[in-house]
């Protein structure tokens, strides 16, 4: 069991910035994400992708924004559970929460802030036929660890950005990889298309275009993929291997947190937004593009104001009647639970003669 | 202040609406159907109009000149379910003087 004082679903923008406000309450965080790192949205939809309205940010490039977000709370040392979704919630006699994931992993917390976002990112399945049979027997939707696919034959299929840069971090790792796209153009980071370009010339990842995997051959586990080729005239052939990773984007869907009771507008959890954006379930909070409520504006920037005001009532939630006035990091400086301590120079006084 | 225009959207359910569209407000056809909340909050501009996602796909059943289809729009297209020779993404469809009279269907939601 995990145990924490805040346990925040969702590790975009909004839940990294709450481990921030909730440490300098001295209160400890612990993040679950269904996607295998943290960055939610801005990493995994549009990590090159620029931002113009971060305040005091003229530009950021969305993966920068969760870097620096990441960077800026790593000293209240957040937990992750990552590449697991949350699945059911339930509320403790002591009044706390117990979260388990799709995996079995249990969290336990007084309080439970949903940064879900748009939800959890579900993976586009391909619409091959005997594809449910193999998976985790070979065929996986998302990479969680490289290192499983060392010296591993492996298929890759889908034009974005992913199957690309994937494609790229293999063919150091695999003993061979191939690379299916339905189109010969990929869509993609420029850098990244070069690269491919410049591996399959030297012959370390194989293309093949346009063409796309029809079936799945082996018995328990993959074995190979059928794949139909449709360059100047249609053929069929079978590529050995032992992992075929389709990588064809996620789409996000509210999934499990429909149905923890509480209340939903417009696909997203209703709250308190003249308090602390609370559920109707006291104790759970939710914040970020994942909430509602009159002239709700799903920003990043408004997702960090939301956090702000959350942290300081689960703050009275976990310390009842203990007192607490608002410090000023530049006053009071940032003491980290890793035993850092970040403060301003203090000011020199001295006779000028 | 530039004219309004007639934009005709039948919705997932098959329901028509007639909406009126602005032309200065640099809108595009996904956004038209948030603010008229012709499809539910969630299920369509997920990716905030990068033509990343799909979810505004529409079957356009007008013979308005439409705008040329950039790269990203027909590589997502590609990937998309439920794609027919009048599929468009309504993100990348910009409410400009000459869209006067579009009939959309949205596709179903994927």
């Amino acid at each position: 069991m995990i145990k924490t004082d805040i346990l925040i679903i969702g590790a975009g923008p909004t839940g990294l910035f709450t481990v921030f406000e909730a440490g300098l309450l001295k209160l400890k965080c612990h993040l679950i994400d269904a996607l295998p790192q943290a960055g939610g949205q801005c990493s995994e939809l549009y990590p090159k992708k620029p931002i113009y309205d971060i305040p005091a940010y003229p530009e950021i490039l969305a993966g920068d924004l969760t870097y620096k977000l990441l960077e800026q709370c790593k000293q209240f040392e957040p937990g992750f559970t990552l590449g697991e979704r949350a699945e059911t919630i339930d509320k403790q006699e002591d009044g706390s929460f117990i979260v388990t994931t799709n995996k079995g992993t249990k969290h336990q917390a007084p309080v439970v802030a949903i940064a879900g976002g748009l939800g959890s990112f579900e993976p586009r399945k391909p619409l091959i036929h005997n594809i449910a049979d193999f998976e985790d027997k070979g065929v996986e939707y998302m990479i969680k660890d490289p290192e499983v696919y060392r010296d591993k034959k492996v298929v890759i299929a889908g034009g974005g950005d992913s199957a690309l840069d994937w494609s790229i971090f293999l063919s150091d790792v695999a003993k061979e990889v191939t690379l299916i796209h339905r189109r010969n153009e990929f869509r993609g980071h420029l850098d990244s298309v070069d690269k491919v370009q410049e591996l399959k010339n030297a012959g370390k990842i194989n293309l093949v275009t346009p063409a796309e995997i029809t079936g799945i051959l082996g018995t328990d586990k993959v074995k190979g993929v059928v794949v139909k080729q449709a360059a100047h005239i249609e053929k069929e052939f079978e590529i050995e291997c032992d992992h075929f990773i389709p990588l064809f984007g996620l789409s996000p869907k509210l999934g499990p947190i429909a149905n923890w009771g509480l209340e939903i507008e417009k696909n997203a959890i209703k709250v308190d937004n003249s308090l602390d954006y609370q559920t109707n379930i006291p104790g759970i909070f939710a914040i970020g593009d994942v909430n509602t409520y009159p002239g709700k504006l799903k920003l990043i920037l408004c997702g960090f104001h939301e956090a702000t005001l959350m942290c300081q009532s689960a703050y009275k939630i976990i310390n009842p009647g203990k007192r607490y006035v608002l410090k000023y990091t530049t006053v009071a400086g940032i003491d980290g639970f890793d035993g850092t301590r970040k403060e301003s120079p203090k000011a020199v006084v001295k006779k000028i003669e | 202040m530039e004219q309004d225009i007639n934009i005709t959207i039948t919705d997932r359910d098959g329901v028509t609406h007639k909406v009126l569209a602005p032309t200065d407000m640099a809108m595009n056809l996904m956004e038209v159907v948030r603010s008229y909340e012709l499809a539910p909050e969630g299920t369509i501009g997920i990716c905030g109009g990068m033509a990343m996602c799909a979810s505004c796909q529409c079957y356009v059943t007008s013979d308005t000149e439409l705008p040329e289809m950039q790269d990203d729009e027909e590589a997502m297209l590609f990937e998309a379910y439920n794609v027919k020779d009048n599929s468009r993404l309504g993100c990348q469809i910009q409410m400009t003087p000459e869209m006067e009279g579009l009939v959309v269907e949205l596709a179903p939601e994927s």
